[in-house]
């Protein structure tokens, strides 16, 4: 941690940056911080509270964000995928941000804890299980010591969307309209997503009104239904969209779902390697097409 | 979606037996060869079913998948994607596109528990009006075999219900109606 201190205020000293936007320690728990003054970099902290993916805060339409100067961000290896996917689509420029990259062994599912809690497959975060990014390869500085594997959970990603494959059609239509059901529209899903990036969203355009606005459980299908799609082949399962939903869709199950299927059809794996081009948007002439008559 | 579109293909039931349930479908084709396929099916006077309403666009890579869920909230049973065989197409890569972008969303409608016999792929080149015809034909007899679409109509919101077509077609909508309240 004093390495991570040191080098923020090392960055901040000699305006290399001007913010350096990492974690600290709150009355709730691990938080966001944005460190612009070198004496205020003791207040950075990495544990396995600091579950937030930072990069959402890199959208370029930030603007708040962007006037602070240039950015130094703490990135842990998931959030440097997502790095990755702005710097592929061409809303970064990778000169005009330092990454300082931290070894990571796996975050909680909860941030909001007085402290750090060692991990035990009841409280990891399921998505930091098998992950293959725990050294970002993107970054500038690399701190900490190498770290142990995160423990499996109870239950993985992969292992709930399995159980969900194997109900029948109509069960999984009965799961998901009644999960979309609750969904009150809030859009928080796309605020904290680091790669809902647009301008203007589809879901706000109004001639035509393409999604239904209010929430309803047809305008709810319709809206998650586009979001995933929206981030297939791009999602690097954050697992922000879920953590922040108000009424607990189990958002990276659809995430992960459809990140199963790029993998397995186009041999797509997220990672940190801005030069490894997404699936959506590229093709090969012998695509799979079995569904097609 | 201005009202003066109708996506749904509810026109195409006003003719409908009374008695059975004729479903619905949507086909959504691209202008250089499934339309004109569809066109050579006419004029050489194939027999096919005649419950799809077709809608032309440029490309299949011009086909968002939201046309889809919008052809399904305003009441379709059924629809078909079809566009120009691979290494055909009138801009060289749309289909290819196309191919990657409905593979997955394909994918997500399966999780979702949307049954995949109500939305039917093909490519169905312009001297192919026979293939045409048997793509119609056959997904009609799979969406008639499922039955209505109840289950995406009973997601609109108590006061809406299905897009009342105008006109002739308002039967077929009430018809629909009565078995929305059925279903739920």
């Amino acid at each position: 941690m004093n390495e991570l201190r040191e080098l923020a205020c090392t960055l901040l000293t000699d305006s290399t940056v001007h913010v350096i936007i990492g974690w600290e320690d709150a009355r709730r728990g691990a938080r966001p911080a944005f460190i612009t003054d070198p004496a205020d970099t003791d207040r950075l902290i990495f544990d396995t509270r600091c579950v937030h993916d930072l990069v959402t805060y890199l959208d370029p339409r930030r603007d708040n964000v962007a006037e602070l100067g240039r950015i130094g961000l703490v990135v842990k290896g998931c959030d440097a995928k997502a790095v990755a996917g702005l710097l592929r689509e061409a809303q970064l420029t990778r000169d005009d941000i330092v990454l300082i990259g931290v070894r990571c062994g796996g975050v909680l599912e909860e941030a909001e804890l007085p402290q750090a809690a060692p991990l035990t497959p009841e409280n990891v975060a399921p998505r930091c299980y098998g992950c293959d990014n725990r050294e970002p390869a993107l970054v500038d500085h690399l701190l900490g010591e190498a770290q142990p594997e995160p423990p499996r959970p109870i239950m993985t990603i992969d292992e709930r969307v399995a159980a969900l494959d194997a109900q029948p059609l109509e069960e999984r239509w009965a799961f998901w309209t009644e999960q979309f059901g609750k969904c009150v529209r809030c859009y928080a899903c796309r605020q904290v997503c680091p790669l809902c990036v647009c301008e203007r969203c589809v879901a706000e355009k109004t001639r035509p009104r393409w999604i239904e606005a209010s929430a309803h459980p047809r305008g709810n299908m319709s809206w998650n239904i586009t979001r995933a799609l929206h981030l297939a082949g791009r999602c690097v399962g954050c697992g922000e969209c879920e953590r922040f939903c108000p009424v607990g869709i189990p958002l990276s199950l659809v995430n992960r779902k459809l990140q199963q299927i790029v993998g397995e059809r186009y041999g797509y794996t997220v990672s940190d390697d801005p030069e490894n081009a997404a699936p959506i948007g590229d093709y090969r002439l012998d695509d799979k097409q079995e569904f097609i008559k | 979606m201005s009202d003066a579109i109708d996506i749904s293909g509810a026109a195409a039931t006003a003719g409908g037996e009374a008695d059975g349930f004729e479903p619905r479908i949507t086909a959504f084709v691209c202008n250089w060869c499934t339309y004109t396929g569809a066109d050579l099916a006419g004029t050489s006077r194939l027999h096919m079913a005649s419950n799809v309403r077709i809608i032309r666009l440029p490309c299949t890579g011009r086909i968002d998948p939201l046309f889809i869920i919008k052809a399904f909230e305003r009441g379709a049973d059924g629809v078909i994607v079809s566009g120009c065989h691979p290494a055909d197409c009138h801009y060289a890569s749309g289909n290819y596109h196309a191919r990657r972008r409905f593979a997955v969303f394909h994918g997500i409608m399966e999780l979702i528990g949307v049954d995949p016999r109500r939305m039917t792929f093909s490519w169905v080149s312009a001297s192919e009006g026979a293939k045409w015809r048997d793509v119609v034909d056959e997904a009609v007899t799979n969406v008639r075999a499922l039955g209505p679409f109840d289950a995406y109509r009973a997601l609109a919101p108590k006061d809406a219900g299905v897009a009342a077509p105008a006109g002739p077609s308002a039967a077929a909508a009430s018809a629909s109606a009565g078995a929305k309240a059925e279903a739920s």
